[in-house]
């Protein structure tokens, strides 16, 4: 980790792009004047809901869409309008998309025999990628021939042949199963160590980009909403719709009732108020939502010490965590997740009174 | 700053709608030069003539066939009516009458023959296992792709006086004279039936396969017989492949030539039959082209029902 | 006891009384006419209704009768030009009318691809008669031109059929791979699509001979003199009756027929 992601040359750049599918009858905007900075050598994750334009946004890149405005640039060139067999960009795609009228070593050799590269060093490329996906056994087998999970690296083989300066994976682990899908996860670690190339992934499973990225956005209706480290995303979301699609949170609404250089102070009832360092967001709205994650928040039956108070709704048992749903004062719901520590178990039951107690460094204000 | 950028984005938008709009334009530009060789081909061979047939109904006659470039409504006027060479007056051709007329029946009772057995036939294949169906497809649809003429020499062989049928009924003693097939307009009606089988059993099929059968279910659990099942359910929600099959053995039957000349023996022609004679020994180009166009009128109106028939069914 | 017996049938939505045999007897019905004709072919009297015993001497009949090579090669080389010709620019006409967005007249082009299929053949026989005719006045040629070009139209459907199937079951993403690793559009046509679309172009290879060679209306209408295929020479030789020899040609005629078909159909399961 000597070179922080954020001191790396930006590898492709999307330029506030738009993309409007248009047909006689409708209009769809797929991306609303999206802008981000890939960086090199970064696995960089699109995040989102299906249908929130993040493949379009990785087919724009790919080539096989064109931006209806805005531009595409890879190392600074722009390729905005180049057609996808120039650009040293190669993709993995859903379904994977082998040829099926080649052998696994035809279909990754493919590539290359278009670049017109000499034989022998195809040969040895070849060798050499089948060798990284473990797939050195299998090279003469007819694709149909083998398993998802085998095809899965066939396909990944055959895009590293060409060794692009992008590699675009489009939902590429969504069609295998559970357990070939996190033994894919690290091998795709792997081979993105091992290689250099910097990667693109687009899924829509939050779990898979923050065990995965470096970095990554959140894309929701054609709009980047935030971009981040994982635990920038998890921790610090600055959206409603960011810090609910990833993992749970309560939202709570209230009133800015003072603020100053270090604290903004919000005020939920005439009761109940929080005070939160002021350093992450300089607020002009008088109303806000702030979030908190379940996890963050614990309980405690000495209601009067607690910033909100309520009564025990359910309590459900996970194991590792007890899941409690709180009814608020206010007739809101708060969901708090207690670990479980052997020996400190605590125990509420339900409809007694309890306090819910927040942590203000662990609460985060929302943008509207 | 945020003016520049403004204009940035729209000159950008101006390129790219230009290079949008001219790539779309020359895809379509090179689909329409893939599809131009097959289409001067077609045009040239097969549509553009039928014009040629359509202006030869308003020429006259040549004497020796050919036509003389002459307005003349000759053509139409012969479809139905003829004039006595003698006195010139007009009466209704009742030869042409009576030939349209065995069209029309012939290919009514082909078509009804071919459903009766072939209704059967497509409910048997589209309820075998989807292993077995592609064979029974295969065994239906052969006869269709080999020889047509062939096909009707080998009924002529069945049916003959000295064939199969009435060698085996004279050798059991059930008949002692053969029974007169050939040469029949049953022999001809029965061709056609047995020519165009596979074009009824192929749409029947097609719909009967997709016929949901938690509806024949949710009947028999409602107590319906087989016989209402069969009557008020699948009938019903089979009717368009019935149509479909229908006509797709209609169309060819009254345009029929090669059977009904060989199985016919000339004696029972039908309107295909109709139509060649006025080019060869009839040598009456107008009366034949005008013929044709009429032909070809009733098939495109069944077409036409053909056509908004699928269309309802895709509905 | 009767009852319980009745019960090891498992009752069956699909079954309905009668119509497999129906089946079975409109099987035995399409088939038996075309059997007995083959069985026929084998005998070696001249009196094609009773059997006298096995032979292969109407094949030998046919294959020495010097108006039979004759009329078979004429069939062959005209099916042979016509079929490789339609395939061809039913291929590439299928390229252009499949998978791609709507087009203004997309429709009118399907309308002449199918026509033929449409029109009744007697029809376009004649209009082709009439059409050659004019031509031949004007030129003087009577060659097989003709017949070449009225048989290539004809057999444009029959081939752009299954080309046009298989290339619409294609996954368009394959073409959208090839790009991605570098491969230009001609590229992709020659080492993904035809490739891929091979099997729907044989097929369709395989149609438009067959109907090419058992075409009898429209060659009969458009052949000059002299220029008979084996059908209309058949068709011609019915003034005689039907001949032991005649039923060999069929029988022969039929074999190439059913291999070829049989054939399409192992490329369509493909």
């Amino acid at each position: 980790m000597s070179d922080p992601i954020s001191q790396r040359q930006i590898a492709v750049e999307i330029d506030s792009a738009t993309k409007i599918f248009e047909s006689e009858t409708s209009s769809v905007t797929a991306l609303d004047n999206v802008s981000l900075k890939i960086r090199e050598n970064e696995f960089f994750t699109l995040l989102g809901p299906s249908g929130c334009g993040k493949t379009t946004l990785l087919r724009l890149i790919a080539g096989f869409e064109h931006p209806t405005s805005g531009r595409i640039r890879l190392y600074q060139e722009d390729i905005t309008f180049l057609p996808p067999y120039t650009r040293p960009v190669n993709t993995v795609f859903q379904n994977y998309a082998l040829f099926p009228h080649m052998t696994v070593r035809q279909n990754v050799s493919f590539g290359l025999e278009m670049l017109k590269r000499p034989k022998g060093e195809i040969e040895k490329t070849v060798d050499e990628v089948l060798n990284l996906v473990r797939m050195e056994e299998l090279g003469d087998r007819q694709t149909s021939d083998i398993s998802g999970g085998q095809q899965q690296r066939v396909a990944l083989a055959r895009a590293l042949a060409p060794k692009p300066k992008v590699l675009l994976l489009d939902e590429s682990l969504s069609a295998l199963d559970y357990k070939l899908r996190q033994d894919m996860q690290i091998e795709l670690k792997r081979l993105q160590h091992e290689t250099g190339i910097t990667f693109v992934f687009v899924t829509h499973d939050q779990e898979e980009a923050l065990t995965m990225s470096d970095r990554m956005a959140v894309i929701n209706e054609g709009r980047v909403l935030q971009v981040g480290t994982p635990s920038e995303i998890y921790n610090f979301p600055t959206e409603r719709f960011v810090a609910e699609f990833i993992g749970d949170s309560n939202f709570l609404e209230g009133q800015i009732t003072e603020q100053n250089e270090t604290h903004v102070r919000v005020q939920f009832s005439p009761a109940s108020a929080v005070e939160l360092p002021s350093g992450q967001t300089l607020l002009s709205a008088k109303k806000v939502t702030v979030a908190v994650r379940p996890e963050q928040a614990t309980l405690t039956s000495a209601t009067e010490q607690a910033t909100l108070q309520g009564v025990v709704k359910s309590m459900v048992y996970f194991g590792t965590h007890t899941h409690y749903v709180v009814e608020l004062d206010s007739g809101d719901e708060f969901t708090v997740h207690l670990q479980n520590i052997r020996g400190h178990e605590l125990h509420y039951e339900n409809g007694s009174r309890i306090g819910v107690m927040l942590d203000p460094a662990a609460m985060q204000i929302l943008k509207d | 700053m945020s003016n520049s950028a403004a204009e940035v984005r729209s000159s950008n938008r101006g390129l790219h709608e230009h290079s949008e709009v001219a790539r779309r334009k020359k895809e379509v530009r090179n689909n329409l030069l893939l599809c131009t060789p097959a289409l001067i081909v077609l045009i040239l061979a097969a549509a553009g003539p039928l014009l040629i047939v359509l202006i030869y109904t308003f020429l006259k006659a040549g004497p020796y066939g050919g036509v003389i470039w002459e307005w003349s409504w000759d053509g139409w006027f012969q479809v139905f009516l003829k004039k006595d060479i003698f006195d010139d007056t007009v009466s209704i051709a009742d030869a042409h009458i009576s030939i349209f007329w065995r069209s029309v029946k012939l290919s009514v009772q082909s078509t009804l023959t071919a459903l009766i057995l072939g209704f059967p036939t497509a409910y048997f294949i589209a309820t075998r296992s989807p292993n077995t169906r592609n064979l029974w497809l295969f065994l239906i649809t052969i006869p269709f792709w080999t020889n047509l003429l062939i096909r009707t020499f080998a009924i002529m062989q069945v049916i003959r006086d000295q064939g199969i049928i009435n060698t085996l009924l004279i050798n059991f003693g059930f008949i002692e004279t053969p029974i007169e097939m050939l040469y029949t307009e049953f022999s001809i009606m029965l061709g056609m039936a047995y020519v165009y089988l596979p074009l009824m059993v192929l749409p029947l099929y097609a719909s009967i396969e997709k016929l949901d059968f938690r509806l024949i279910e949710a009947a028999y659990d409602l107590y319906a017989t087989r016989i209402f099942v069969l009557w008020r359910i699948i009938i019903p929600l089979v009717k368009p492949g019935i149509i479909a099959g229908s006509i797709l053995v209609f169309i060819p039957s009254l345009g029929a030539y090669v059977t009904p000349r060989v199985l016919g023996g000339g004696k029972n022609l039908m309107l295909g039959n109709l139509i060649e004679l006025q080019f060869g020994q009839g040598r009456n180009w107008p009366l034949g082209a005008a013929l044709s166009i009429t032909l070809l009128v009733i098939v495109m109106v069944s077409l036409l029902v053909y056509v908004q028939n699928l269309q309802r069914k895709s509905d | 006891m009767l009852v319980a017996k009745n019960r090891n049938r498992e009752f069956s939505v699909r079954y309905l009384p009668g119509f497999s045999s129906m089946a079975i007897l409109c099987f035995v019905l399409l088939y038996a006419p075309i059997v007995a004709l083959v069985i026929y072919s084998f005998n070696s009297g001249t009196n094609i209704a009773l059997w006298e015993g096995f032979s292969l001497q109407w094949y030998v009949v046919a294959w020495e009768n010097e108006l039979v090579q004759e009329v078979t090669f004429r069939s062959l080389i005209v099916a042979s030009i016509a079929s490789v010709t339609a395939t061809t620019l039913a291929t590439m006409a299928a390229l252009g009318t499949t998978r791609t967005r709507n087009y203004r007249g997309q429709m009118v082009i399907y309308a002449v691809i199918n026509q033929p299929l449409m029109v009744p053949e007697i029809v376009t026989g004649v209009a082709l008669l009439i059409f050659f005719a004019i031509i031949k006045a004007a030129t003087g040629y009577h060659g097989l031109t003709y017949l070449v070009a009225a048989h290539t139209a004809f057999c444009i459907p029959f081939a752009y059929m299954p080309i046009r199937a298989r290339l619409e079951g294609m996954d368009g993403i394959l073409e959208t791979a090839a790009q991605d690793l570098y491969a230009t559009p001609v590229q992709t046509l020659r080492r993904i699509t035809l490739p891929l679309l091979w099997p729907g172009i044989l097929a369709g290879l395989m149609l438009a001979f067959v109907i090419s060679l058992d075409d009898v209306v429209i060659t009969e209408l458009v052949k000059s003199a002299g220029q008979d295929t084996l059908p209309t020479y058949m068709l011609g030789q019915l003034r005689r009756g039907i001949t032991p020899e005649v039923n060999a040609i069929s029988s022969a005629l039929l074999g190439v027929s059913v291999l070829l078909v049989s054939i399409f159909f192992i490329l369509r399961t493909r």
